[in-house]
């Protein structure tokens, strides 16, 4: 292989070399310019020296075969990417930005600080799921925090894997590779295959900058590294009392040695790590010391106990298809019981056939634009909390695990505006509402569901109520997707 | 330069016809035959002379055990398939026979080779089931992609430069970079008689360029291939599996 002359001022590929901005165990990376292109870039050079670390090459070729696939916000633009047999590079956009390792002296943060970068991540990683990667080394030097738009970029795929390509990493060493903080058990135990391990490194991170500790420290061998299976964590309000129950359930969910206990989805993690006051708390939320040693001992020797295994032949895709965050709105003024029936009726359709599912339940309070809004009715009571009651009320019947149902009531003078942005923020799957009957207020407010209908970026169902003819009490759905120009609703 | 890989026709027109044209839309440039351009279908004349008419417009064929079995005697098959060849045989005219026997076992092209079954004693047709034979037919050649078909199921090996294999069962239409410092066997599915469950008629496109290959699958009219096998009188294993993908 020839190798390249990485000289500043000599030319690779039509790219101009610039200072040397890094060096790192397995790669060395440059400053680069190229007439084609205004914004800063990086090459990166992998360290391919004779008796070298293998991982280093094949890491190097995993990532030349995945960073040009994927795309979007959360990953680095990939420019340009060398053959291998003569200059192996790959060029990419530099990212302005520090990684969250230069806050390691800043740690513990405040849990809430913990839970917003938190959920940044979770945001960028659920992305690169739904492109068919896990990242599978998801750690503090591996996130960039993007200035100016503060969304995380994650960097570094090679440990990753793609789903729908070859994996040159399996097999290939004897021993698990990874970061040993931040590995999932399953990771120790050689699956790279499934999204939750991101989840549980993410638990990790946010454990270690929530705490300052590590939950399961730094082990060096592969036997250290199995004991997070059986042995678990110190809760983190043990390490730093004043932690809020919420989010030491969140942290511990996604600690969790079975990767099905974990959220779903980094999507569902993320909604959670955004609506703190919606989290399900469970007996871990306020555990205050680890498990004692009878349980810790039956879980490594028991045969029954839990074990990593390969999940079945599911593609990532599918598996976060079929863990989706539903919204319904509601609207509870107009007060039509049927068409409240028939939305109950299509949302409990669409659970049945999405067991990982979490459905949000929306109401929009309507602000005016001029009048000083009322907060608290005639007789006092928050009109907010009220509306929260009837949404509760209005989920009832639908039957699905607490856990995975949240209310909220949005406030806006826009309704339509109100939910578009609730379904963006919240990476929400698919929305379903019902269309208003009253064409007077139609006429004058105009149509809320046509607005979504035309502008949500995923699937929504207009539902309307039954007609009136005979034997027919089958709710009538519109069922459409982006880009959607159907002005049916 | 972007070539079709069709390995296993095995007479199946309508399954021939339908990647052909969808290759066309998606633009090749050449065409390379990957063995068993006969056998088991009901219309080897016609697949037969859509592929000697690529051969003159610069494609590449290689010999499968079918297709000896056809032009000789040599090569012993199951008994649907011997009874399949014996109907081939009485029905080619000579020059279609000669042409089969005259068909070289490998072609190598560039950094390529093709071969029906594998490169490892090709003459002798063994199946590439998983890693171990795999193995056999990295090691028997030193270029850096083989292409075979013969098992009617795609899969996609790969070693590496400490000698590592590995296998993979590829996605259908996800273009795979073959990168370039490790060694590649590229496994097709079966253009005429797919065996992997999925009954749609498997190619694949290779792209030199930009060094991606990707399996691809398209539906064809399985009635009418069925309905002609028949007709024909060959066995009825030969026909009911079609619409299986068995």
């Amino acid at each position: 292989m020839a190798k390249a002359n990485l000289e500043p001022g000599s030319v690779v590929d039509g790219f101009t070399i610039g200072p040397r901005v890094h060096k790192g165990g397995m790669a060395v990376f440059h400053e680069v310019t190229h007439p084609d292109h205004n914004a800063p870039l990086l090459m990166k050079v992998p360290i391919l020296a004779e008796g070298e670390d293998p991982a280093a090459i094949v890491g190097f070729e995993m990532e030349q075969m995945i960073l040009p696939r994927i795309s979007g916000p959360h990953v680095p633009r990939c420019i340009a990417v060398g053959d291998f047999a003569t200059h192996p590079y790959i060029v990419y956009e530099k990212i302005r930005g520090e990684t969250l390792f230069k806050r390691l002296p800043d740690l513990p943060l405040p849990a809430t600080e913990v839970a917003a970068i938190g959920a940044k991540i979770a945001t960028a990683l659920h992305d690169l799921h739904t492109q068919h990667v896990v990242h599978l080394d998801i750690k503090p030097s591996n996130i960039i925090i993007r200035e100016p738009d503060g969304l995380a970029v994650l960097i570094d795929y090679g440990l990753s894997r793609h789903d729908q390509l070859p994996d040159l990493m399996a097999e290939e060493f004897r021993l698990p590779y990874g970061t040993a903080p931040y590995m999932a058990p399953e990771q120790v135990w050689g699956i790279r295959s499934d999204p939750r391990s991101d989840i549980f490194a993410l638990g990790v991170l946010m454990y270690f900058f929530a705490t300052g500790e590590r939950p399961f420290g730094d082990p060096q061998t592969l036997k250290g590294l199995q004991k997070r299976l059986w042995r678990d964590p110190t809760p983190p309000c043990a390490l730093r009392p004043g932690i809020p129950p919420w989010f030491q359930e969140i942290v511990l969910r996604c600690l969790a040695p079975d990767p099905e206990a974990r959220h779903p989805t980094a999507a569902q993690l993320a909604f959670d790590l955004t609506h703190p006051e919606q989290v399900r708390l469970t007996k871990r939320a306020t555990k205050a010391k680890r498990d004692p040693w009878t349980a810790v001992i039956k879980r490594r020797f028991h045969p029954d106990s839990f074990r990593p295994e390969p999940p079945r032949a599911k593609q990532l895709a599918g598996r976060i298809s079929s863990a989706p965050i539903i919204a319904v709105a509601i609207d509870l003024t107009e007060g039509d019981p049927k068409l409240s029936d028939a939305l109950r009726v299509t949302v409990e359709r669409i659970l049945a056939t999405v067991p990982n599912a979490r459905l949000a339940c929306l109401n929009v309070m309507k602000l005016n634009r001029i009048a000083i809004d009322v907060a608290i009715d005639d007789a006092g009571n928050s009109i907010h909390v009220q509306r929260i009651v009837q949404l509760k009320e209005w989920s009832r019947p639908i039957p699905v695990g607490a856990e995975r149902v949240s209310h909220h009531v949005l406030e806006s003078v826009d309704p339509a505006a109100a939910i578009l942005e609730y379904v963006t923020v919240n990476t929400v799957d698919h929305v379903v509402l019902g269309a208003r009957t009253n064409s007077l207020i139609r006429n004058l407010l105009g149509s809320v569901s046509l607005k979504i209908v035309q502008e949500a970026p995923c699937t929504v169902t207009v539902v309307r109520k039954p007609r009136e003819a005979v034997g027919s009490d089958e709710p009538q759905q519109l069922e459409t997707s982006v880009p959607a120009t159907a002005a049916t609703a | 330069m972007r070539i079709t890989l069709l390995a296993d026709i095995h007479a199946n027109l309508e399954a021939l016809e339908a990647c052909l044209a969808d290759a066309a839309r998606r633009g090749v440039d050449r065409h390379v035959f990957l063995g068993d351009i006969v056998g088991y279908g009901a219309d080897p004349q016609a697949c037969l002379d859509i592929v000697r008419s690529a051969v003159a417009q610069g494609a590449l064929v290689v010999r499968g055990n079918h297709d000896e079995a056809v032009a000789g005697t040599r090569f012993r098959l199951n008994e649907a398939a011997g009874a399949a060849a014996d109907w081939t045989r009485a029905l080619l005219a000579d020059d279609l026979k000669a042409f089969l026997a005259d068909l070289p076992l490998s072609v190598v092209e560039d950094d390529r080779l093709y071969v029906h079954a594998s490169a490892f004693r090709p003459m002798y047709y063994p199946y590439i089931h998983g890693t171990r034979e795999a193995a056999d037919s990295l090691m028997a050649t030193e270029h850096r992609l083989t292409v075979c078909g013969h098992v009617h199921r795609p899969a996609l090996y790969h070693i590496s430069t400490t000698g590592k294999i590995l296998g993979f069962t590829p996605m259908t239409g996800t273009p795979i970079p073959l990168v370039a410092r490790r060694r590649w066997l590229a496994v097709m599915g079966a253009v005429g008689q797919p065996r992997d469950g999925d009954p749609t008629a498997a190619y694949g496109i290779l792209d030199t360029a930009k060094n991606e290959l990707t399996y691809v699958r398209v539906a064809y009219d399985i009635e009418t291939a069925a309905a002609k096998i028949r007709a024909a009188g060959l066995p009825d294993v030969l026909w009911k599996r079609l619409a299986l993908g068995q």
